[in-house]
C-alpha cells in the first residue's frame, strides 16, 4: 500500500489529461480559425466564440480541481441520489424547457442556459456503475439485466420527450458497457446487425444492397460450411436471417415508402440522413411539383465541400474559406470537425481521430486496471459515451451518419456539452487516482 | 488485483478501432480523390473582383489638360435593407421617374441578385439627380451612391482628334483584338482614344476575396497573394495646341472645312479642325448613342473628320508641286515664261486664267505669284511630255511617283484612325479609263489641280512641310510622349526622317521664293504677316455635286496652304472651306490669322477687322441641307429596294424547298 502514501497528484493519470487538454485547445483553435478575420485588431475579443469557449474551458479546470479534491467515495455513494434528481430536473425542462428549433430541451436561468440532457449523462453513468457494483446485484440474472437497462433509457425516454432525439440516442451506448459486464453476445450482434440494415437499407442501392446481403450469406454458409453440414438448424436461422434482411429492406421498406408513410414523413426521415429522397418514394415528382432540396442536405453537401476541399495537406490554418465563411452551417457546434479537416487536410484529421481513439482505448486500460466494479463500469461508461459522440459526429460531417444534433466532444463550441465532458474526465480521474481503493 | 482479463474488452477496443478505421477510410477518399469538392468550395467562396484603373489623360504641348476623367455617380440598391415604409412616391420625385418604372427596375434587380447584395439601380445619374438625392439620402436607406469614372474634355474642343470611348458590343468581342476584354468593359471608338487604346486604358487589376454565403466580399483570398494590380492608363502628351486649337474652330465656325497645321521640323500636328465641330462632352455617359444619332443625322455632318477624310480636288494649291516637279525634272527653268493672254488655248477649248496683262506669267516666279493657269497647264504638260520619258505614260508615272513621294494619293500615316488616301492618277488609270488614247491634252487640268487629282488637307498641309524643310518631312502625328517617355516604341516611326525626293536645295528655294512672292504681290496679299516671311499659295477650286443624276455646279471651294516663317519654318498649314469662293477671300485669312496666334502668341489689334469678318461669316450654303437630304433619301431608297430584293429571293427560295419537300413526302408515300 505503498502508492497511497504518494501524494493524490503522483496517482492522477497524465495521459488522459495531456489528451483531454490537447483536444480542448484544439477546439479553440477550430472556433478560432473559423472566426478570425484579418481585420480584427485584437485577438481578445469578448463577443467571439473562441474567447467564450476559452472561459469555459477555465470554469470546467475550475471544477475539475473541486472534483480532484472530493473524496472519491462521494461519488459512489450520491450516485442514486443524483441520478434521482437528474431524472427530476429531466423531467421538469418537458415543462419549463425554452423552446430552441422546435425542441424543449434547454433550461433557463437569467442569461445563463444549460442543456439537462448533456449533464444527464454523468448521473446515468455513475448510477449505472453503481448499480452494478452493488453487492446484491447478479447481472446474469434477467430482472437485474432489466433494470440495468432501465437505468440507461429512463433519460433517453424524458430526453425524446423533450423532441431532442438525437441526444437521446447516445444513452443506447451504455449497451456497450453493460455488454462488457455480462450481457450476452447477441445482444451486440443483434443491436449492430439492425443498426447496419437500416441505415444500408437508406443509404444503398437496393440492387446493389441484394447482392451485398447474398454474398455475405455466402460467405458466412462457406465459414461454417462444418457446422452446416452437421444439423439443420444454422441451416434454417442464416436462411431466415437472409430472408428477413431481403424482405425488410427489398419488399417491406418500398411498401412502407410507397403506400403507407405520408411525404412529409419521407422527407423527414431522409432528411436526418442527410439524403435526397429518392425518386421512386418523391411522392411529390410523381405529382409533379417541383423538387426541393431539404436543409440537412444542403449542410451535409456544404460540410463535404469543406472537407472533401481540405485534399490532403489542408489549406492552412486561417485559409478555410468555407469554414471561415458560414457556408457550413452550425459551424461551431455539431460542424466543427469541418474546420478541422478543410483547414489541416487528411494528415489533420487522422491525427485527430488517433488521438480520439488514444483517449478512449485509454480509458479502457484505465476501466480494466480497477480493483472496484464502480470505477470499472464508470470507465466504460466515460469511454462509451465519447466513442457514440465521436463516431457520430465525424460521420454525420463526412455523410455517413444521419445528421443529428450531436456535439464533438472537446472540440464543439458550447458551455454544456464542454463542462459535461469535462465533468465526466475528471470524476474518472478522480477515482481512477484511487484505483487501490475498493469503493462501493 | 482482479483475476482473468475479460475478452471483452478486446471486443469493445476492436468495436472503437473499426469505427475509427471506416471514418478514416472515408476520410481519405472524400479528400484524396474527390476534387469536384475543391472546386465547387472554389466556386463557392471565391469572388473575383475586377477593379478597373484610370484611363490616361491627354494633355496637349503645353502640359494643358485636354481630355481626363471625372467622376459620376451611380445608384445601387441592396432591396433587403429597403423598409416596408418605403416612401415611394418621395423617391420618385427625387429621381423624376414614375412608380410604374420603380416597380420595374426594382424588380429586374431582384430577378437578378438575391437580395441581400448590392444591385445597379440607375447608371450614371444626372448631375441634377445626384444632387437631389444626396440632399434627401437619409429618407431612403437601402440606396447608396457609388463612384465612377467617366472621361471629361476639359474645353469641349478637339472631338474629332480625342475620339470617345463606349461599352464594346457583342460583335466586338468576337474579335482577336478584343479578347481580353469582356461585356461592359469600355473601349476607344474614335480619334487618339481608339488609336492609343492599349496605352490608355491601363491594365485591368483581379482581386481575389473570399465571400460568404450571402455573397458579400470578406477577406482577401490567400492574403492576397494571387492578386494582380490595375495599372493605370498611360499619359499622352501631345504636340497639339489647345489654344491655336479652340481659336481654329472659333474661327471656322459657321463653315464648313478643316484645318491642318503642322510644325515642320517633328510632323507633329499642333491643329486639327473639321468644322463643323460638337461638344465631345455628349459622346460619354448615358446619353452616348442618343447624342450619336443626333449628330449622325445633322445635314453638316460633324461626325466626319474632313481634315483626313474629305478629299477635295487641290486646285490652284498644286501648282508648287507641279512646278517644282517641273524644275526638277528639268522641264523648265526659272526663266521659262509663258504669253497668257487670258485662256490656255493649245489643247482645244480654251481653259481660262485670271489674269488677262501680258507678262504675269513671264517667269516661274511671276506666274506661281498670279497662279496662272495657262502657265502651269503648260508646265504640267511639258513635264509628262519631257523628252527624257520615252511616252506621256512614262511621263505621267514619273510625275505620279513624285507626288506620291510627298504623300498625296496614299495615306500619312496620321496616328487617327479612319485617314482617307485621295486620288494622284497615274498612266494605269487613264489607260483604263481612256483605253489608252489619251495625250498630254487630255490630262492637262491635273496640272491646275482639277480633274482626277484629289487630296486631303492633312495631305496638303504635308506637302507644305516637305516645301519648308527643303526635301524631307516626318509622318504627321499627334502624339510626343506616351506616359511621359518620348522614346516610346509606339511613336518610333513618327521619328524617323523621310528624305523623299534628291531636289536639290535651290530649286526648293526657287518655289520658296516664289510662294513668298504670293503674299507679299500676289494673290494672298490678305495673308501677310508683320514681321514674318510667310510662303503660302491659295487656291479655288470648282466642283460639282451630283443630284438625282444630274450634275450640279457649285461654289467654288476655297483652299489655301502655307508655311511660315519661310527661314526657320515652325508651322505648316492647310486651309479648306467648302463652297466659299476664293481662296484669298476666306482661307487664306483664317490661315494667317492663325500662323499669326502661334508664331506671335495673340493678333495684332490691326487684324481685329479680318477677325471679326472671319468668326461672322456663315458660309454654309442651304443646298447644303437639301443636297443632304436628296442623298440620304436616296439612301434609304437604294436600302429598301435592297431588302425587298433580298425579300423575294428569300421567300422564291422559301417557296421552293416546300414545294420539294411536298414532291419528296408524296414520293415516299407513293412507295409504299
Amino acid at each position: 500500500m505503498s502508492s497511497l502514501r504518494k501524494s493524490l497528484f503522483y496517482r492522477i493519470d497524465g495521459i488522459v489529461l495531456a489528451l483531454y487538454v490537447s483536444l480542448v485547445i484544439i477546439g479553440i483553435l477550430a472556433v478560432f480559425s473559423v472566426e478570425h478575420r484579418t481585420t480584427d485588431l485584437s485577438l481578445i475579443m469578448m463577443n467571439k466564440s473562441y474567447m467564450k469557449q476559452l472561459v469555459w474551458f477555465g470554469y470546467s479546470l475550475l471544477i475539475g480541481m473541486v472534483i480532484l479534491l472530493t473524496d472519491s467515495k462521494f461519488f459512489s455513494s450520491f450516485a442514486f441520489l443524483a441520478y434521482t434528481i437528474g431524472l427530476a430536473v429531466l423531467a421538469v425542462t418537458i415543462f419549463a424547457g425554452v423552446d430552441v428549433k422546435g425542441s424543449r430541451s434547454w433550461l433557463g436561468v437569467g442569461s445563463f442556459r444549460f442543456q439537462p440532457g448533456e449533464v444527464a449523462k454523468i448521473f446515468t453513468a455513475m448510477a449505472l456503475a453503481k448499480f452494478l457494483s452493488l453487492p446484491e446485484t447478479n447481472f446474469k440474472t434477467l430482472k437485474h439485466r432489466l433494470v440495468g437497462v432501465a437505468i440507461a433509457l429512463t433519460p433517453a425516454l424524458l430526453i425524446i420527450l423533450q423532441k431532442e432525439t438525437g441526444l437521446a440516442l447516445v444513452y443506447f451506448c451504455f449497451f456497450l458497457v453493460m455488454y462488457r459486464e455480462g450481457l450476452p453476445n447477441t445482444v451486440l450482434v443483434i443491436g449492430f446487425s439492425a443498426i447496419a440494415l437500416v441505415l444500408t437499407t437508406l443509404l444503398l442501392d437496393r440492387k446493389v444492397l441484394f447482392v451485398v446481403l447474398t454474398v455475405l450469406a455466402g460467405l458466412v454458409a462457406w465459414i461454417m460450411r462444418t457446422a452446416l453440414r452437421r444439423r439443420w438448424e444454422p441451416r434454417i436461422l442464416l436462411v431466415g436471417i437472409w430472408l428477413f434482411c431481403i424482405l425488410f429492406s427489398q419488399v417491406a421498406v418500398p411498401f412502407a415508402f410507397k403506400h403507407v408513410l405520408q411525404a412529409h414523413q419521407i422527407d423527414r426521415i431522409y432528411s436526418i440522413i442527410g439524403k435526397e429522397v429518392p425518386d421512386e418514394y418523391n411522392q411529390r415528382l410523381v405529382a409533379g411539383e417541383e423538387k426541393k432540396g431539404n436543409s440537412s442536405e444542403y449542410n451535409v453537401l456544404q460540410s463535404k465541400i469543406a472537407i472533401g476541399s481540405g485534399g490532403f495537406w489542408g489549406k492552412g490554418f486561417l485559409n478555410g474559406t468555407s469554414t471561415k465563411n458560414q457556408f457550413v452551417p452550425e459551424q461551431n457546434t455539431d460542424f466543427i470537425f469541418c474546420a478541422i479537416g478543410e483547414q489541416f487536410g487528411f494528415v489533420g484529421s487522422a491525427i485527430l481521430i488517433i488521438l480520439y481513439v488514444s483517449l478512449m482505448l485509454r480509458i479502457i486500460y484505465i476501466g480494466e486496471r480497477q480493483r472496484s466494479v464502480f470505477t470499472r463500469v464508470y470507465s466504460y461508461c466515460v469511454a462509451s459515451i465519447l466513442f457514440f459522440h465521436f463516431a457520430v459526429n465525424i460521420s454525420m460531417t463526412v455523410g455517413l451518419a444521419p445528421v443529428i444534433g450531436i456535439t464533438l466532444p472537446f472540440l464543439s463550441y458550447g458551455g454544456s456539452s464542454l463542462l459535461s465532458f469535462s465533468i465526466l474526465i475528471f470524476i474518472l480521474v478522480r477515482l481512477d487516482a484511487d484505483r487501490q481503493v475498493l469503493i462501493r | 488485483m482482479s483475476a482473468a482479463q475479460n475478452p471483452r474488452q478486446y471486443v469493445i477496443s476492436f468495436i472503437f478501432i473499426g469505427v475509427a478505421s471506416i471514418i478514416l477510410l472515408r476520410l481519405f477518399f472524400l479528400q484524396n480523390f474527390e476534387s469536384k469538392y475543391k472546386i465547387l468550395a472554389n466556386d463557392i467562396a471565391i469572388y473575383k473582383k475586377v477593379v478597373y484603373p484610370p484611363r490616361g489623360a491627354i494633355l496637349d504641348r503645353k502640359g494643358k489638360v485636354m481630355l481626363s476623367n471625372t467622376t459620376i455617380y451611380d445608384l445601387m440598391v441592396t432591396p433587403h435593407n429597403v423598409p416596408k415604409t418605403f416612401d415611394t412616391a418621395q423617391f420618385c420625385a427625387v429621381l423624376d421617374i414614375d412608380k410604374a418604372g420603380y416597380k420595374k427596375i426594382l424588380e429586374r434587380v431582384l430577378s437578378r441578385n438575391i437580395d441581400v447584395r448590392q444591385s445597379p439601380f440607375m447608371e450614371q445619374l444626372s448631375q441634377e439627380q445626384t444632387a437631389r438625392f444626396q440632399e434627401n439620402a437619409y429618407m431612403f436607406p437601402g440606396f447608396e451612391l457609388v463612384e465612377r469614372n467617366i472621361r471629361a474634355y476639359e474645353n469641349a474642343s478637339a472631338g474629332i482628334v480625342l475620339g470617345y470611348i463606349g461599352e464594346v458590343s457583342p460583335e466586338m468581342l468576337k474579335r482577336p483584338r478584343y479578347a481580353s476584354y469582356r461585356q461592359g468593359d469600355y473601349t476607344g471608338f474614335s480619334g487618339l482614344e481608339l488609336q492609343y487604346e492599349e496605352v490608355l486604358r491601363g491594365q485591368r487589376g483581379v482581386h481575389y476575396l473570399e465571400r460568404d454565403k450571402f455573397n458579400r466580399p470578406r477577406d482577401p483570398y490567400r492574403g492576397g497573394t494571387l492578386d494582380s494590380q490595375e495599372v493605370s492608363g498611360k499619359q499622352l502628351d501631345l504636340y497639339l495646341d489647345a489654344d491655336l486649337q479652340a481659336y481654329a474652330e472659333k474661327l471656322m465656325q459657321n463653315k464648313i472645312g478643316s484645318v491642318v497645321a503642322i510644325d515642320p521640323k517633328t510632323g507633329g500636328i499642333l491643329t486639327m479642325v473639321s468644322s463643323p465641330t460638337y461638344d465631345p462632352n455628349l459622346l460619354r455617359g448615358r446619353d452616348r448613342a442618343k447624342n450619336y444619332a443626333m449628330l449622325y443625322r445633322l445635314a453638316t455632318r460633324p461626325l466626319f473628320n474632313r481634315a483626313i477624310q474629305a478629299t477635295y480636288q487641290p486646285g490652284s494649291t498644286i501648282k508648287p508641286m507641279t512646278g517644282l516637279i517641273a524644275l526638277a525634272t528639268g522641264a523648265i527653268t526659272p526663266n521659262f515664261g509663258l504669253a497668257c493672254y487670258g485662256s490656255y488655248n493649245y489643247c482645244g477649248r480654251p481653259i481660262k486664267c485670271e489674269h488677262k496683262d501680258a507678262g504675269h506669267a513671264a517667269n516661274f516666279r511671276l506666274a506661281l505669284a498670279h497662279s496662272c493657269n495657262s502657265y502651269f497647264c503648260h508646265v504640267f504638260r511639258l513635264t509628262i511630255d519631257y523628252s527624257k520619258f520615252e511616252s506621256v505614260r512614262t511621263g505621267l508615272q514619273v510625275w505620279h511617283d513624285y507626288l506620291s513621294a510627298i504623300g498625296f494619293g496614299r495615306q500619312t500615316g496620321v496616328d487617327i484612325p479612319f485617314e482617307g488616301t485621295g486620288r494622284v492618277p497615274d498612266s494605269a488609270y487613264y489607260n483604263d479609263r481612256y483605253k489608252f488614247s489619251w495625250n498630254s491634252c487630255t490630262v492637262v487640268f491635273v496640272g491646275m489641280g482639277q480633274g482626277e487629282l484629289s487630296v486631303t488637307p492633312l495631305q496638303m498641309a504635308n506637302g507644305m512641310c516637305m516645301i519648308a524643310n527643303k526635301g524631307y518631312y516626318y509622318t504627321p502625328h499627334f502624339v510626343k510622349a506616351i506616359g511621359r517617355n518620348e522614346n516610346d516604341s509606339l511613336l518610333k516611326k513618327y521619328q524617323e526622317k523621310h528624305v523623299v525626293l534628291n531636289i536639290p536645295d535651290t530649286t526648293f528655294s526657287i518655289v520658296q521664293q516664289a510662294m513668298q512672292d504670293v503674299v507679299e504681290s500676289g494673290t494672298a496679299v490678305g495673308a501677310k504677316i508683320e514681321g514674318i516671311t510667310v510662303c503660302a499659295k491659295t487656291g479655288t477650286a470648282e466642283n460639282k455635286a451630283i443630284v438625282n443624276g444630274e450634275v450640279i455646279k457649285m461654289q467654288n471651294h476655297s483652299m489655301f496652304v502655307a508655311f511660315a516663317p519661310r527661314e526657320n519654318p515652325k508651322i505648316a498649314i492647310a486651309v479648306a472651306i467648302e463652297n466659299a469662293g476664293f481662296g484669298a477671300e476666306w482661307a487664306a485669312p483664317i490661315a494667317s490669322l492663325l500662323m499669326e496666334k502661334y508664331l506671335k502668341d495673340s493678333v495684332s489689334v490691326k487684324r481685329k477687322a479680318v477677325e471679326d469678318k472671319m468668326l461672322n461669316a456663315h458660309l454654309i450654303n442651304k443646298y447644303v441641307y437639301t443636297i443632304d437630304s436628296v442623298s440620304r433619301l436616296h439612301d434609304a431608297q437604294v436600302y429598301a429596294a435592297r431588302m425587298e430584293r433580298k425579300r423575294i429571293t428569300d421567300s422564291t427560295r422559301n417557296a421552293n424547298a416546300e414545294v420539294m419537300l411536298e414532291r419528296w413526302i408524296y414520293q415516299k408515300t407513293k412507295k409504299k
